[in-house]
């Protein structure tokens, strides 16, 4: 006999499991109505490969496995697929998803399947492709895809393969059953799993010691196959994958672990079954069995299902008497949950209807006080505090609860069972669970929200901040394009004046030449009458050369001097020449003292020197003379092109400004302005040219009186203006008298926002002028209407 | 030494005292600078416990700038979605007093629908979502990233022609989870023979 261990805590519920037990496997038939939810398993739901109107033969695949974690569905009979829709599923919520509804035709008509003759040359990876393709998921009650269970890694090497037959939970039998009539099955299915996972120390299957008869069947199946059948005490839930692991190992699977952490894998007989009927007949799993029971049913007893049926279908089999049924329940009374449909079909993980009178399950009495009785640790199979947990999970604290890891409870029930006080443990710690799972997914979308709501964040900035740049660039040409318009101008003026500053340089030159000329000339004239040299160079050079001469004289008689001691010949000769530089010395000193003489009166160059200065003086006021006093022609001529440049500038600062405009340029103001102050220009430029012009037309007396008197010369320019005007139509006058009024109105009003904006006193007068302006301008207006 | 200090008892406490307190005034001084903070920590533990919708009802324009503004000592009820559970976490957090949301009700968990039909495809919408959970451009219909929507509601106002909806989220078969009982009434023995009737028949 091996050791086996025990599981902390557990209870002991009435089981209840004969009554389903007397009569054998029966199967069920083919309803109507099948109904295949397309998750019927743990992971991603599977996706419809048929569509409606589709005829499908019994064990073809409707829909296709979406992923690793996920597990096909086949067709249980032949029949038409009558709808893909949402219909009410086998779920606490009660809630529907999306289901392939098929017709039956009752041919039950097999798609053409061929099973393996000899698995043992098959590899694990083409093993486990079969069972993924056959769609087999646990079924125990968690439906998880067996495949993927199977899918051990090599790096993690399985010491010990289980089969579940515990079947901890009451009333439920249909592993019971399954144990006594078809135990080869299950054995050759073991044998299967074990070729798979090839366990390097034992293959177990564990099974409650109140289950004698399937026990015996096992035991005759599994001689000579090493497979090893393990009895234990029954305890609820001795059923669960862990504690079972706990009970045959005394290996503990670790918190958030799987059993494979510890070596070991774990698989239901029911499953065992379906891969054993998929390896060696190649059948999908497409029914399973399932145990119709409790007092409200007349004849409990285990059907061989097709998955899809009914439960109504079921239950009318059984002799369901609905007034006796208090609720119906889905899987067993400690964990299953109530249906509130009778629609709802048989799914994979579907073990038991349990239809319970009122009397074998009562409601629940009101719940009391916890009175901290400790029943509830004692009966839990996981060494949890629920009593603890049950006061943090109603105070909400998650921590706490996950410090009391909550998350290890396997929502078996026992503690609610145990309570005295029937606090209904485990919703509160299924709420919980939900509420922290909950907490973490908001949290993560929280993280996400930030995190796109930063990214947002920073890329607006950066959009902002290169709008910024652009607007920045753009408003920095826009100034240059301004400053070169406000320079070409400027410019073309600078050239104008620089152009008539050359001009009249010219002119200047010209003229500056005669008196270049003349004085050239005054000083040729001079150089006739004196000397190049001025007196005092002459001083200077006679003074030299008397200098010079004297020395010579000197030199001579001393040459003399020694000639005449030494008797020589040239002393006559010597003498000669002291006395011809004697002469030449005394004629210098004569011209000197003459020179000197000439000095001391007046210079006579004055009066040769007057004519040039003269001719200096007339040529300078010859120039200027032309420079100040230009022709009538001349001022006409260019007053008209100033008049013209203007207007050609007005029109290209307006037609600068529409283009600001339109491109909503920040320096609209700016060349607003610009406009403006080139009308004003080219206004006076034209009043300046009007006024010449009336200045020229009138009689050459005007003239001269313009001339003479500056008020009588503002009189007749009002005078010549109203005579131009009176060329005008009366219309015409009016309407200029309404431009000027609102040209002054405009400008008074700027004055006026000035003078506001700048708070001074002005402003009040400005107001009052303003006023008047508008009223002349309204006046005006009437007139002109 | 000792003798002076003996002699001048006070004025050689007062250069003590005087020298400690430089000396450690020193030592905190180079700390602040040296070991300074980067940020507000405490508005990033007030953000982390805000719901990031982003939605602006608690007048801020965003979470960051109500996490920061409470830390600044603004009150902890302006925040609809998060409701009292947000409330009572800051309120742990801050160690001050839970109040009551400023709100009529908390808001419901919700997700904008734009009804495609109508959309115009006039980009407003698009604007105005705090975290781009709205796809679409110009003259083209739009719709909503619904796993990356926070509710907040800012779409619902620009739209010209009234075109989204919020609607609540509604729990499927992933979202499902069972209810927490309802909170049980302490009985007392007297009551205990009505509460199980009306228990049974309930």
């Amino acid at each position: 006999m091996r050791k086996i261990w025990d599981i902390h805590g557990g209870i002991h519920p009435a089981e209840n499991k004969s009554q389903s037990l007397h009569k054998p496997i029966e199967n069920a038939g083919i309803p109507k109505q099948l109904i295949l939810p397309l998750a019927q398993h743990i992971g991603a739901p599977a996706s419809p490969i048929v569509n409606v109107g589709d005829r499908v033969l019994k064990g073809q695949m409707i829909a296709e496995a979406k992923g690793f974690v996920s597990a096909p569905v086949h067709a249980p009979t032949s029949g038409i697929v009558s709808a893909i829709e949402s219909r009410v599923i086998p779920h606490p919520s009660g809630m529907s998803a999306s289901c392939i509804v098929i017709d039956t035709d009752g041919a039950d008509e097999w798609i053409a399947h061929r099973g393996t003759d000899d698995y043992t040359t098959l590899s694990k990876l083409e093993l486990v492709d079969l069972i993924r393709q056959a769609g087999i998921a646990g079924m125990g009650g968690a439906g998880f895809p067996s495949a993927v269970k199977l899918s051990t890694r090599d790096d993690k090497p399985i010491e010990t393969l289980i089969l579940n037959g515990t079947e901890c939970e009451p009333y439920i039998t249909a592993d019971d059953i399954l144990m006594r009539e078809r135990a080869e099955e299950i054995i050759a299915g073991a044998k299967i799993l074990r070729h798979i996972i090839k366990p390097n120390k034992e293959t177990l299957i564990g099974v409650e010691d109140n289950k004698p008869e399937g026990i015996a069947a096992l035991e005759k199946a599994a001689e000579g196959t090493g497979i090893e059948i393990v009895t234990f005490p029954t305890k609820y839930p001795s059923g669960g994958e862990k504690q079972l692991i706990q009970i045959l190992t005394g290996k503990e699977v670790p918190t958030g672990g799987l059993p494979s952490d510890v070596g070991i894998v774990c698989q239901n007989i029911g499953t065992a079954t379906a891969i054993y009927r998929a390896i060696q007949f190649g059948e999908p799993l497409i029914s399973r069995i399932t145990t119709v029971t409790g007092d409200a049913c007349e004849q409990p007893q285990n059907y061989e299902t097709l998955l899809g049926t009914p439960v109504q279908y079921l239950l009318d089999k059984s002799g369901f008497k609905k007034d006796a049924c208090i609720r119906l329940i889905m899987g067993g009374p400690m964990m299953g949950y109530t249906l509130q449909d009778t629609a709802v079909p048989i799914v994979k993980t579907s073990n038991c209807v349990l239809a319970p009178t009122v009397a074998e399950l009562p409601p629940p009495p009101p719940a009391q006080a916890c009175i901290r009785c400790g029943m509830c640790a004692e009966a839990c199979p996981v060494s949890l505090l629920p009593q603890q947990m049950y006061w943090f999970s109603r105070a909400q604290e998650h921590e706490k609860l996950e410090d009391h890891k909550l998350f290890d409870c396997i929502e078996c029930g026992a503690c609610s069972f145990a309570c005295p006080s029937n606090i209904p443990l485990v919703q509160y710690y299924r709420a919980s669970k939900a509420e922290i799972r909950q907490a973490q997914q908001d949290k993560m979308k929280a993280e996400r929200s930030k995190e796109r709501f930063e990214a947002r964040t920073a890329r607006l900035e950066q959009e902002e901040a290169e709008k910024e740049a652009k607007r920045a660039a753009r408003m920095e040409a826009a100034k240059a394009k301004a400053a070169a318009a406000a320079n070409a101008p400027d410019s073309s003026k600078a050239d104008i004046i620089q152009a008539a500053i050359e001009r009249s340089k010219a002119k200047k030159a010209e003229s500056a030449d005669p008196a270049q000329a003349a004085i050239a000339r005054a000083q040729a004239k001079r150089d006739g009458n004196a000397e190049e040299e001025s007196p005092q160079e002459k001083t200077e050079r006679l003074q030299k050369l008397f200098a010079s001469a004297e020395k010579r004289l000197t030199a001579a008689k001393e040459k003399l001097a020694l000639a005449q001691e030494q008797q020589s010949d040239n002393a006559d000769a010597f003498a000669t020449a002291v006395s011809k530089t004697e002469e030449k010395l005394a004629a210098i000193q004569q011209e000197l003292t003459e020179h000197r003489a000439s000095l001391t009166p007046p210079p006579a160059d004055a009066t040769s020197a007057d004519p040039a200065q003269a001719a200096i003086a007339r040529a300078l006021a010859k120039r200027a003379g032309t420079t100040a006093d230009e022709s009538k022609e001349d001022k006409t001529a260019r007053l008209k092109n100033t008049v013209s440049t203007t207007e050609k500038r007005l029109a290209a600062a307006q037609e600068k400004l529409a283009l600001a405009q339109e491109q909503n340029d920040a320096n609209v103001a700016a060349f607003a302005t610009g406009v403006e102050k080139t009308q004003a220009k080219l206004d006076t430029a034209k009043k300046e040219l009007s006024d010449h012009l009336a200045t020229l037309a009138p009689s050459d007396t005007a003239k001269q009186i313009a001339s003479d008197d500056p008020v009588q010369a503002a009189i007749e320019r009002a005078k010549a203006a109203r005579e131009a005007q009176a060329s005008m139509s009366d219309a015409d006058k009016v309407k200029q008298n309404i431009e000027s009024l609102e040209n002054r109105i405009a400008r008074t009003k700027e004055k006026l926002d000035a003078a506001r904006a700048e708070g001074s006193d002005t402003a009040d007068i400005l107001a009052d002028s303003l006023a008047k302006l508008e009223a002349k301008l309204a006046a005006a207006q009437q007139q002109l209407s | 030494m000792i003798e002076l200090i003996a002699q001048n008892p006070f004025i050689a406490s007062l250069v003590a005292l005087v020298g400690l307190g430089l000396v450690f005034g020193a030592l905190l001084g180079f700390a602040a600078v040296k070991f300074k903070t980067e940020g507000d920590p405490i508005a990033d533990q007030i953000e982390s416990l805000l719901p990031q919708t982003q939605c602006g009802q608690c007048g801020y324009p965003g979470c960051r700038p109500y996490a920061a503004a409470i830390a600044d000592g603004d009150d902890i009820n302006k925040c609809p979605p998060g409701g009292e559970a947000t409330i009572a976490a800051l309120a742990d957090l801050l160690g001050v007093e839970a109040k009551p949301l400023d709100a009529a009700e908390a808001a419901v968990p919700s997700v904008a629908f734009i009804r495609e039909d109508e959309c115009i495809g006039c980009t407003k919408c698009i604007q105005a979502c705090p975290v781009d959970a709205i796809l679409g451009s110009a003259k083209h219909m739009h719709t909503v990233i619904a796993s990356e929507c926070t509710g907040c509601d800012l779409c619902v106002e620009p739209c010209p022609v009234d075109c989204i909806d919020m609607r609540p989220i509604e729990t499927n078969l992933q979202t499902w989870h069972w209810d927490k009982p309802k909170p049980v009434e302490d009985l007392i023995a007297s009551d205990r023979g009505t509460a199980a009737k009306s228990g049974a028949a309930a």
